[in-house]
């Protein structure tokens, strides 16, 4: 990029209308087309179409191919919220931009990496797979839902206390599928907790202390 | 990802008749069933499926796994997850749950269901690449794979219109199994076994099963099997989890008085289709259990073996793959 990154934005050139009316998505490709690195003023999530719903009603069943958002209802960690999207939303494009659950990371969009695990009724799946319209009516879960900073969930500390992490992208999803581990028929040696994590790829390696976090939370280290 | 019209059924007639709006039930098909979508969806966001009609099945009432007169009967939604863990599944047909958890990862088997496995599509580059030319995906453009890239590819089944692979680990432990495809479509229900359900590439690998337009796959069955049989699935890859094969084997053996019996046999990662290993079921079945002569009734089958410029180290793993398997089947049998 051949912009200075200490040079100072000139937000001139992006009036607000030429960022949509509502998507971070669009906000930062028309930052990124201008070849902009400096700090960006905070978006806000004021204009999206993102409510809690007063009373449950049933959904529409179909809509014709038009490219119009369509509205949907999502039930996520433990709210119904009504959200206008795109047809073609993952799940997780859903959580990301529209519910601004940003835990939940993009690494790969194609079910290889793990990084977008969520829990879609009590169950690990990968968010990024999931045709969003088709999660009408499921419990889903992200990072957001398990834990907070003031209050973390015994996973979230223990992979704080055995280092589970090195830059931290993929953690949300090695987190929410080690919770979901919990549950699941798995052996108690390392190996099974090997096999059974390895839907969740960490580019920096930091493996070992993930399993050392998870046996630690199962009594097993 | 192109636009597209989406409806959720929430009956088999109401599948049926969407379906059959269709053109084809094939690569390319304008109508499309989703499911757990943990391959539709990822085609679809690489234009290598581009339906104009999605249509969710998810709330059809096929999530049950049942005990029939003949044996069990599984639905077509019931998730890898949940097929590969029931208790019965685990005792009757242990060849099954193996396959089911050697494939995929935890999440994905979460989502992925019995019918979606059983139409899963080949993981071949270029099929998944529509820069490139690629018979499957687009019929005559050619194959980019036999030239090309071919590593993980086929070796038995193919054609010079294609050598991709079929990908999935259950397909090869039903197809051992004896598996029975149950279909409804406009003409009402009718069953294919699953010998009969796949298609050879030969010059049309766009068409890879037998399903027209309309037809909606609701379970798969499973024939009760003797008392005492013993079944395994054996997989070799190039990671000890979470890849697809580069050999697998599936064998399932009922043993008497040391005689093979039956014996059903069949490959994975190697074939076109989940592959029926008949030359080495026929040399073994009726014979006394040797373990000797696993190596010969294995080369048997990769006798046929048509390798590329990448993949001829298949035929010899897969030989060793399947003596392996059938003596892991055979123990002290």
């Amino acid at each position: 990029m051949s912009e200075d990154p200490n040079k100072p934005e000139n937000n001139q050139d992006f009036p607000s209308s030429a960022l949509g009316p509502s998507s971070r998505r669009t906000f930062l490709s028309g930052v990124g087309a201008a070849g902009l690195v400096a700090s960006l003023t905070p978006f806000s999530a004021a204009e999206t179409a993102v409510r809690p719903l007063e009373a449950p009603s049933s959904g529409g069943e179909s809509f014709a191919r038009s490219g119009a958002l369509v509205n949907i209802r999502l039930r996520v960690n433990g709210k119904d919220h009504e959200v206008q999207i795109d047809p073609r939303s993952s799940l997780l494009d859903c959580l990301r931009e529209n519910l601004h659950l940003t835990g939940a990371k993009k690494g790969c969009d194609h079910g290889q990496c793990g990084a977008c695990t969520v829990h879609i009724n009590g169950r690990r799946a990968n968010s990024c797979l999931s045709l969003a319209l088709t999660n009408q009516g499921d419990e889903i879960t992200t990072i957001e839902g398990i834990g907070a900073p003031e209050k973390l969930h015994p996973m979230q500390a223990s992979f704080v206390e055995h280092d589970g992490y090195q830059c931290g992208y993929c953690t949300s999803g090695q987190i929410m599928s080690a919770v979901a581990l919990l549950k699941e028929p798995c052996g108690g040696a390392d190996a099974d907790v090997k096999e059974a994590m390895s839907g969740n790829i960490c580019r920096c390696g930091a493996y070992a202390n993930i399993v050392d976090a998870i046996q630690k939370v199962r009594g097993k280290a | 990802m192109e636009i597209f019209d989406y409806s959720r059924v929430e009956s088999a007639a109401q599948a049926i008749a969407a379906g059959a709006r269709s053109k084809t039930a094939q690569q390319g098909a304008n109508v499309r069933f989703i499911a757990g979508g943990t391959t539709l969806f990822d085609l679809m966001k690489l234009n290598v499926e581009h339906p104009e009609t999605v249509v969710d099945i998810n709330h059809l009432p096929l999530d049950k796994i049942e005990r029939t007169n003949s044996g069990f009967q599984i639905g077509a939604l019931v998730r890898n997850s949940d097929l590969a863990h029931h208790p019965e599944i685990v005792k009757h047909y242990p060849v099954l749950s193996q396959a089911l958890l050697s494939g995929a990862s935890a999440q994905l088997r979460n989502r992925a269901t019995t019918g979606g496995n059983l139409l899963q599509r080949t993981r071949c580059v270029y099929f998944r690449d529509t820069h490139m030319p690629c018979n499957k995906r687009e019929p005559g453009s050619g194959c980019s794979a036999i030239e090309g890239f071919n590593r993980n590819l086929a070796i038995l089944g193919t054609s010079e219109s294609c050598i991709a692979t079929n990908p999935s680990d259950m397909n090869v432990a039903l197809m051992a199994l004896d598996a029975v495809v149950h279909i409804q479509g406009t003409k009402g229900a009718r069953t294919v076994p699953i010998s009969s359900f796949f298609l050879l590439p030969g010059k049309t690998p766009h068409i890879e099963n037998v399903l027209q337009p309309g037809d909606l796959v609701t379970h798969v069955s499973l024939p009760a099997l003797p008392e005492g049989t013993r079944s395994v699935y054996l997989k070799l890859r190039d990671r000890a989890s979470y890849e697809f094969a580069l050999s697998s084997a599936a064998v399932v053996a009922h043993v008497r008085d040391g005689k093979f019996e039956s014996i059903g046999i069949a490959l994975g990662g190697v074939g076109t289709m989940p592959w029926r290993a008949k030359a080495a079921e026929a040399m073994l079945k009726g014979t006394t259990v040797d373990p000797a002569k696993f190596r010969s009734a294995a080369e048997a089958v990769l006798k046929e073996a048509r390798p590329q410029s990448e993949n001829g180290f298949k035929i010899e793993l897969a030989t060793r793959c399947l003596t392996q398997a059938l003596k892991l089947a055979t123990r002290n049998a």
